[in-house]
């Protein structure tokens, strides 16, 4: 077709929820010269939210998914294309109960009105719904259906009336084609479709279920699957019709069933993600000629519903009668972790991926990813997980992919533990002392690829030295022991090794590699050789992107030391800013070093029996690097704690480490040590300290100054971030102060202890009241834990400046119930002055 | 009253129908599978027709052992008893389908009697051959028409029908024909006959529990082969949208000029 363009800033694969979104929020950021593809038919070009079920349930345990739900809620709202229908979760068991009471807390945290129901007052609202069967609901008046189709149509009419968007209907990709650009790397050059070729700046990939086969023609990845969700639509029946409404009735969430029954005029639809998991590879799918109804509505497989049926029967009698009109297989994503994939792809540049987005977020992530491509990262919300930068290799296979959706598919409306571990492609990335921590009975906790013992059976006899016990309630004691009590306190008294193997380790060289190590920390990083710096690294608007230390080992040399759920997104940062005229060179040796903690009033003394080094605090002073002998194994020295207590990070080749710690336990058997697990390393140990967590405390909503890592003197060079931060610095005091605060009595209404597990629990004021900021943000539990030397349950949040003095109390709500907690300190609730770690 | 209606296992295609490389036949690859429609047609006035007048249902297919599928489809919409007979093939000539079934039938009949009706579908939605249920009647000694859109039988469910006269309408240009057949009959019937009813929920559940009779049959292969699949030509229709507006409307008058209809 001679209109077909040959070139375009930005072209946008994908005309479905989110790529319509996408080309509207470019559009009012100022963006032109876009050009909006799509291989099927305007309005419904045959993707998934064409069949979509078009309801959004507000409420989420997880903060992204909340508050991008909220924002996508608002834009529907804003359209006018919404009708709040409110909705129901109901429950069959007490299990479910429970996780209710999780939803009552989870909607507190953002500001929805919810409530308890009983069965009585759930038939009230569903009079058709059998009360026998249910033991209470969960009711959201603000749960809202909305028009996906229509609001596509909305705005890509925007951006065509804006902007002069070209949209291209009926028009198949057949290629993407890369070029090397600046500095030698991978870019995206055109699109190639069936209709031309059309050149362009920037690709997105808002291709839904298709999306990783479009990535892949680039030569890039977006880790999903195309996955079979069944819906049957069921009716006509009189009390559904007699509305004369699309949905005059609550959406009922059979939670327990893993169905929904939502009304449609006069017809309920009828979902399940009960069924066995189907998955599909994308070239299953119909093309849309091929396709009987559409190729994301695939044949519908009546044996895997039936259950589901029965189920839907039971609970609302008057389906049984009712005619099924229309059933399908409907398609939708699936990622290994659940979350979706927003960002710039990791292979190729200026290649963005939109995907994994389901109706219920469209517009508020294609808001992200608009905001991201302009300002270098997302304003409305921080996105850590669902950036698609956050997959390793192993994570981005089909084998990987698969083996995650078909485990998490019957999860989707599942009771899903804070610490739930996967069961499947477990020891995809293992330390070298793997072996040993199996004959230790370690419980390995799986962070993202790399199994890390969370805590070691083998220190069993330390629960009765310290008269420890389990925890009262099985939700609070899932996924935890009191034997990590017992590694704490061991620490605390002798000393433990702590394997951090799954540190992610850069080096960057060259003559640029301090400049450019500058750039990236808001921290001055150009000290002398032998010295760290523990550095956030900003967003442009001044958030934090990443938290991690930065090591200065030779003049033109930089270690990058950072946390294992932020290699991915923190290696990407580092590769997409660096300079491309060659002075700066990357290296992962992640695989070339093991580390380990040792720490604890005895590690020195372990320590001197195995090396000559002077380890006193002028001989290895706190944050130096040294390089020494350990056993008689080369090693570096870093003196750090992230738990309070005096000692060092060994660093070692990968192929050393075993000899290292068999050095370590032996040495160290008659002087208390213990091989300690993550929950101290990352939980008990840190919390008494007030260590700060990327991705918990840490988040791009927040600044140093909020976070209360801001050095007194903002440092001469430049860096990413500087301009917003130092507008921050100069605006005054902060806002709000990352605080520790201590639960002042942990009895619930019955009588039981109940430990808070730091997810997004609402901190409150005395009134029981939200407490929330100028900008909107809420004070919540970012992260919890005990602190066995201190003997109180431990909480951080932000709190707004006149609330974060110690002393203050306030109040949390945990499971729908208030307890009391007192701001305890805005650093650290153990040894303050840190005597013990400078001993 | 007794009926029969005999079924067929169809791919349900969309706008593209790809073929097997080898062209026998069609790429199931991404389809469902569904009842000929007109046979649905059939089952339905075969239901409609017990509930009046009383009686039973009984359906048989010949097709893979999948076809069990659509014989609890029709178990879903309210038929009673199920025959299928299992053929490894995809698909078998006219000839051979009307002898196993003429058979079968026979077979049927000798224990529970002779059915009152037996209805096809007027041809069937893949293959087309238009033969089948003529084949059957004729091997049955039995009459038969085809093209039906009406049924009406007399009488109510105390009426005895065994020599009852079966009243059927076929749609001609400008009007239609009626026939009147002495039962046992034979009747092929086209879609729009009735408006088939969905399965509900319930009817889906209970058609799980129907009992599925196997009747394995070998029949001679007929005359006729099948060389080979073909895909036509696609037919591409393309809208062309001329303008919105009062600025449209030289362009729809230029159109209307090409198409003679103004001058």
């Amino acid at each position: 077709m001679s209109d077909f363009p040959t070139r375009a800033n930005v072209v946008v694969i994908g005309a479905g929820i989110v790529g319509n979104c996408i080309v509207g929020h470019l559009a009012r950021l100022g963006w032109n010269d876009l050009v909006l593809l799509d291989k099927g038919p305007l309005p419904n070009p045959g993707g998934s939210t064409g069949h979509a079920s078009n309801f959004i349930f507000p409420v989420d345990h997880n903060k992204e998914m909340a508050l991008l739900g909220e924002q996508s809620a608002n834009q529907f709202r804003d359209m006018n294309m919404s009708v709040d229908s409110g909705g129901i979760e109901v429950a069959r068991t007490p299990e479910r109960m429970h996780e209710l009471t999780r939803r009552m807390t989870s909607a507190m945290a953002w500001g929805i009105e919810a409530h308890m129901l009983t069965p009585a007052e759930v038939k009230e609202l569903v009079p058709f719904i059998n009360a026998d069967v249910i033991l209470g609901g969960f009711y959201c008046p603000t749960v809202s259906v909305v028009d996906s189709l229509e609001t596509g149509t909305i705005m890509r009419r925007e951006a065509i009336e804006t902007v002069g968007c070209q949209v291209f209907a009926n028009t198949e990709v057949l290629d993407i084609e890369t070029a090397e650009g600046e500095g030698g790397i991978t870019t995206v050059k055109a699109v190639v479709t069936d209709k031309g070729t059309v050149e362009a700046n920037y690709v997105v990939v808002a291709c839904g279920v298709w999306s990783n086969r479009i990535a892949n023609m680039a030569g890039a990845t977006i880790p999903l699957v195309p996955t079979v969700h069944q819906m049957a639509d069921v009716g006509p029946m009189d009390v559904l019709a007699e509305t004369n409404n699309e949905i005059g009735y609550p959406i009922v969430r059979d939670m327990d069933t893993f169905c929904y029954e939502r009304q449609s005029s006069g017809s309920m639809e009828v979902g399940s993600y009960g069924h066995r998991p189907i998955l599909h590879h994308p070239d299953e799918i119909p093309s849309n000629a091929e396709a009987a109804l559409s190729p994301t509505e695939m044949p519908f497989t009546p044996d895997d519903f039936d259950d589901q049926m029965e189920s839907a029967i039971e609970l609302m009698d008057m389906l049984g009668d009712a005619e099924i009109k229309y059933a399908i297989n409907g398609l939708l994503s699936l990622t290994p972790d659940t979350m979706p994939c927003l960002g710039e792809t990791t292979e190729v540049r200026n290649l963005w991926s939109a995907a994994a987005v389901w109706v219920k977020e469209g517009p508020g992530m294609a808001q992200v990813v608009a905001e991201w491509m302009t300002h270098g990262y997302p304003r409305v919300i921080d996105v850590h997980g669902a950036d698609i930068s956050r997959f390793y290799d192993e994570e981005r296979t089909d084998e990987h992919i698969w083996s995650r959706a078909d485990e998490s598919f019957n999860k989707t409306y599942g009771i899903v533990h804070p610490a739930e571990q996967w069961e499947g492609r477990r020891n995809l990335a293992v330390g070298p002392y793997f072996s040993r921590q199996q004959d230790l009975e370690a419980m390995f906790f799986q962070a993202r690829t790399w199994e890390r013992p969370q805590w070691y059976g083998s220190n069993a006899d330390l629960v009765e030295r310290y008269d420890l016990s389990e925890r009262e309630v099985e939700w609070d004691n899932r996924w935890w022991s009191p034997i990590t009590t017992g590694e704490h306190l061991n620490m605390r008294e002798h000393c433990g090794v702590v394997d951090l193997s799954a540190f992610q380790i850069y080096e960057l060289t060259g003559p640029g590699a301090i400049e450019y190590a500058e750039r990236l920390a808001v921290n001055k990083v150009d000290v002398a050789v032998g010295r760290s710096v523990y550095t956030p690294w900003l967003t442009p608007d001044g958030g934090f992107h990443s938290d991690l230390t930065m090591m200065r080992l030779g003049e033109d040399s930089m270690r990058i030391v950072t946390g294992v759920f932020d290699g991915g997104r923190d290696e990407f940062w580092t590769r997409r800013h660096m300079p491309t005229d060659g002075s700066v060179t990357f290296a992962n040796i992640t695989r070339q070093l093991t580390t380990l903690g040792l720490w604890g009033p005895n590690a020195p003394a372990v320590l001197s029996e195995l090396t000559g080094q002077d380890l006193s605090q002028d001989g290895s002073p706190y944050g130096s690097i040294i390089d020494t002998e350990v056993a008689g194994l080369p090693v570096q020295l870093f003196r750090i704690s992230y738990v309070g207590d005096t000692g060092w990070e060994i660093y070692t080749a990968w192929d050393n480490g075993p000899a290292l710690w068999d050095a370590l336990m032996e040495t160290g058997a008659d002087l208390g040590i213990r091989p300690t697990g993550g929950g101290v390393y990352g939980s008990s140990g840190r919390l008494e300290k007030g260590y700060r967590l990327m991705g918990a405390e840490l988040e791009s909503e927040y600044n140093p100054l909020e976070a209360g890592l801001a050095r007194p003197k903002l440092k001469a060079a430049d860096f990413i971030g500087r301009e917003a931060y130092q507008a921050a610095r100069e605006a005054g005091d902060p806002e709000v102060l990352m605080c520790t605060l201590t639960v002042e009595n942990q009895t619930d209404g019955q009588g039981r202890d109940r430990h808070m597990m730091g997810g997004n629990e609402p901190i409150l004021d005395a009134d029981g009241h939200r407490i929330v900021d100028s900008h909107g943000r809420c004070s919540r539990v970012t992260s919890a834990g005990y602190g066995p030397s201190v003997a109180k349950h431990l909480l951080m949040s932000y709190l707004p400046r006149e609330l974060a003095v110690p002393g203050t109390d306030l109040q949390v709500m945990y499971m729908n119930e208030l307890y009391p907690v007192k701001v305890a300190s805005t650093g650290a609730v153990f040894d303050p002055d840190d005597n013990r770690m400078k001993a | 009253m007794r009926i029969l209606v005999c079924v067929k296992r169809v791919p349900a295609p969309g706008a593209r129908i790809n073929v097997t490389v080898d062209g026998q036949a069609v790429d199931a690859a991404h389809l469902g599978f569904t009842t000929s429609p007109h046979e649905e047609c059939a089952v339905e006035e075969a239901v409609r027709l017990t509930e009046i007048h009383g009686g039973q249902v009984t359906v048989m297919t010949l097709g893979p052992t999948e076809a069990e599928e659509q014989l609890r489809y029709a178990a879903s919409v309210g038929a009673h008893h199920f025959v299928l007979i299992p053929i490894d093939e995809v698909d078998w000539d006219p000839q051979r389908t009307a002898a196993a079934l003429s058979e079968a039938i026979a077979e049927v009949e000798i224990t529970d009697g002779a059915f009152d009706l037996i209805l096809f579908g007027n041809e069937s939605a893949d293959a087309g051959g238009f033969q089948v249920g003529v084949r059957v009647a004729n091997r049955l000694d039995r009459p038969v028409v085809n093209g039906i859109k009406g049924i009406e039988v007399g009488g109510d469910a105390s009426t005895d029908l065994s020599t009852g006269v079966v009243s059927a309408r076929r749609e001609i240009d400008g009007g239609f024909e009626v026939y009147e057949l002495p039962m046992p009959a034979v009747l092929g019937v086209k879609e729009g006959l009735n408006l088939p009813r969905y399965p509900t929920m319930k009817g889906r559940l209970a058609s799980k529990k129907a009992v599925i009779a196997t009747d394995q049959r070998t029949a001679d292969v007929g005359g006729q082969e099948r060389v080979r699949l073909h895909r036509p030509v696609e037919q591409i229709s393309e809208t062309v949208i001329l303008g919105t507006g009062a600025d449209a409307a030289p362009a729809v008058v230029d159109l209307l000029e090409e198409l003679g209809v103004l001058s």
